[in-house]
């Protein structure tokens, strides 16, 4: 880990990915005695990703617990530690392994502080790696988002940058509402970005505009947002496109996503779930709702297809790519 | 040891073929003052044994009076625990205030045990937000509908009181028909990995709606699965409710002193609908069931307490007025809460909610020409 001063403002680090959500978690736990982390793997090994690294040792096998292999028991016993006062932070191991614990989540995590007459908090945390191009074995690709996404009660973050995982996680752990984070494994160890030192927190519900332009808005998020800003670099020469960074799908900025789509007229959503009654359709049906007459085109979506997400010798086919990208702008731009 | 594990023969015999054998290491306190001599449970006060008696009739009563209110129109949907007293009763008994109860929706007025007003259970019956409660008021959870899924919240709580270094003991209900289910597994298995201070109660009423156990497991017995998660079981006879009792005491104690979670299988008969829109005439055998209402748990306490004398009819009827009055109260309660406001609509699932909502409540009361626009 090098560290270097950051203007005078404060320290800050060049980290990975995974480095940085590391980082929000030996700072979290130092901070907050009632923080806890759950899940598979997480202790000893310190998670498959090494999230968790280093957290048994410091914080002992009470706050950094492995649990039996089992998602719903994970998130289900975290409603339970809820209520005992513990803020616990569940790790699913990969994104397709959440969905056994989705029973908890739409049956309780959503619906039991509501269940209480808003009595009772439920400041828990499921994060988890998503997303493909790891040339993994299946049901290790999936982009689930829409899925919590779409559950009431619960709030939904993906960051993109080291920097960001490490905000959003720390303020989705700060949060009184169950929030799910679900982080772009791709960029894991592929993505190196300055990190502050020490408490860092990126509050929910702020979009970024990742690079400023005036012809076209790419909207992404996590792992899409890279992805899209190679597409705008690609465009240069024949259009300033603007990318605009979600960060965080629930509650979503709606602000920046208007303001943006006023700004430059042309939105292309770029998403690597499945396109049908993905995020990406309640951007653009947002956009439809509130941009009308500020939009000179139709919403673009680019997306992965309503497929399986498939064999990994073959994924780069499915996955949103700079190609197709820059080829939905150039036909927005033609409209 | 239970003080008197007494096996009498006659009752549970001639089962149906559908359902599990009933007698096996089945656990009774209680007599049938015919032959079968009555147990004792040691360190019970007169004064326990009568409570015990006023909590029976209070859950009668309020289940009683409930099934009447449907009828009525006074309350919605209603899941029916007619004959499942004993076992409510029994366990709660033996628990301190400060243990969490985990109800299902078959334990519904289980917080009457703890002082909570017969109008916040009828409220919550009316589907009305008054029956919202704040579990630490009482220590008792939200009622859980969908089945077993509270049984990991109860593990979980019971864990994490545990590294707080607490005593607490929690207690989750759940039918036989939960057991079939992937969370009951999952709770039960973290319960058990974490020796969490958990009793597991299973209220074995032999049907799941028209499920009848055996359609639900090949175990010879439900407390059978104990065994898979390393934890003590214990089967007791669910309509007698010192059993129940003593049984529930053993396992809090248990758990008090780090022994980890204990599984109890209380077999019953559900000698009434699955709930108020159940017709069991479908699929189940009218007889056997006329059968178990002949032995229901109220009345076989009853005649234990008078067997020793305990209770004459005076006081029992007294038991009794004060249980109606109490419902006669509560239902006046309830349907005195005023319609609550569409507001409510929008409030309560988050601390820190999505600005979108007010935006809807807005448009909404917009549209409705209602106040507060």
């Amino acid at each position: 880990m090098h560290w270097s001063t950051n203007t005078g403002v404060g320290l800050v680090a060049e980290l990975t990915l995974v480095e940085a959500i590391n980082d929000a978690f030996h700072v979290e736990l130092g901070r907050d005695a009632n923080v806890m982390v759950m899940g598979e793997d997480v202790g000893r090994a310190g998670g498959v990703f090494r999230a968790t690294a280093g957290l048994l040792d410091r914080f002992g096998p009470e706050r950094c617990v492995d649990t039996p292999l089992a998602e719903a028991g994970i998130l289900g016993s975290a409603v339970g530690l809820c209520m005992a006062g513990w803020r616990p932070v569940c790790e699913m191991q990969y994104d397709a392994f959440s969905y056994p614990c989705l029973d908890q989540l739409i049956t309780h995590v959503g619906r039991y502080r509501w269940r209480t007459g808003g009595a009772m908090e439920f400041p828990l945390v499921v994060r988890m790696p998503y997303g493909g191009g790891v040339r993994a074995p299946e049901l290790h690709d999936d982009s689930p988002e829409a899925y919590y996404v779409h559950t009431p009660g619960v709030k939904v973050a993906i960051p993109s940058t080291p920097g960001d995982a490490k905000g959003l996680l720390a303020a989705a752990i700060r949060d009184p509402d169950p929030v799910v984070v679900l982080e772009p494994k791709l960029h894991y160890r592929t993505m190196r970005g300055e990190v502050p030192e020490g408490e860092h927190v990126v509050p929910l519900g702020q979009a970024r505009v990742a690079r400023e332009g005036t012809d076209v808005t790419l909207v992404a998020y996590g792992a899409m947002v890279p992805l899209a800003e190679r597409a705008a670099e690609e465009l240069e020469d024949e259009a300033s496109a603007e990318v605009l960074d979600i960060r965080t799908l629930k509650p979503l900025d709606e602000d920046a996503l208007l303001a943006s789509a006023a700004k430059t007229g042309r939105v292309v959503i770029v998403q690597e779930a499945p396109r049908t009654a993905g995020y990406g359709g309640e951007l653009a049906a947002i956009l439809a709702e509130k941009a009308m007459l500020d939009l000179q085109g139709p919403v673009v979506r680019v997306t992965g297809y309503d497929v399986p997400y498939p064999y990994w010798q073959i994924e780069d086919a499915y996955m949103p790519s700079v190609e197709r990208v820059v080829d939905a702008v150039r036909k927005l731009l033609e409209f | 040891m239970p003080a008197s594990p007494v096996r009498p023969s006659g009752r549970f015999v001639g089962v149906m073929a559908q359902v599990l054998p009933a007698e096996r290491d089945l656990r009774r306190v209680i007599g049938d003052g015919d032959g079968v001599p009555d147990g004792e449970v040691e360190g019970l006060s007169e004064q326990d044994l009568l409570e015990l008696h006023r909590w029976l009739v209070l859950l009668r009563t309020y289940d009683e009076r409930s099934v009447v209110y449907h009828r009525q129109g006074r309350i919605g949907t209603y899941a029916i625990y007619w004959n499942h007293e004993a076992m409510q009763a029994g366990s709660v008994y033996a628990l301190e205030r400060e243990d969490w109860i985990f109800p299902s929706y078959r334990e519904s007025a289980i917080g009457l045990l703890r002082g909570m007003p017969a109008s916040t259970i009828l409220s919550w019956w009316r589907g009305h937000p008054a029956g919202w409660w704040d579990p630490r008021d009482w220590n008792v959870a939200s009622i859980c509908v969908p089945i077993a899924t509270h049984v990991p919240h109860a593990a979980g709580l019971a864990w994490g009181k545990k590294l707080r270094g607490e005593r607490t003991c929690a207690i989750a209900y759940f039918g036989d028909g939960a057991t079939s289910e992937g969370s009951f597994h999952e709770g039960a298995n973290f319960a058990g990995v974490m020796r969490a201070p958990l009793v597991l109660f299973c209220n074995n009423n032999q049907w799941a709606i028209s499920t009848p156990v055996s359609a639900q497991t090949a175990a010879k017995t439900l407390v059978d699965k104990a065994v898979g998660y390393g934890i003590p079981g214990v089967r007791v006879d669910g309509g007698d409710v010192l059993a129940v009792y003593e049984a529930t005491r053993e396992a809090v104690t248990r758990a008090r002193a780090g022994g980890g979670p204990t599984m109890i299988e209380a077999l019953t008969y559900r000698a009434a609908p699955h709930a108020t829109a159940d017709d069991p005439s479908a699929y189940i055998d009218p007889q056997r069931v006329e059968e178990e209402k002949q032995h229901e748990c109220l009345g076989r306490y009853e005649a234990y307490l008078r067997r020793l004398g305990l209770l004459s009819d005076e006081a029992a009827e007294a038991v009794r007025v004060e249980a109606v009055e109490l419902m006669r109260t509560g239902i006046a309660e309830a349907e005195a809460e005023p319609p609550p406001d569409l507001g409510l609509v929008f409030e309560n699932a988050y601390a820190d909610p999505p600005p979108s909502l007010a935006a809807d409540l807005a448009e909404l009361r917009r549209i409705l020409g209602a106040p507060g626009a």
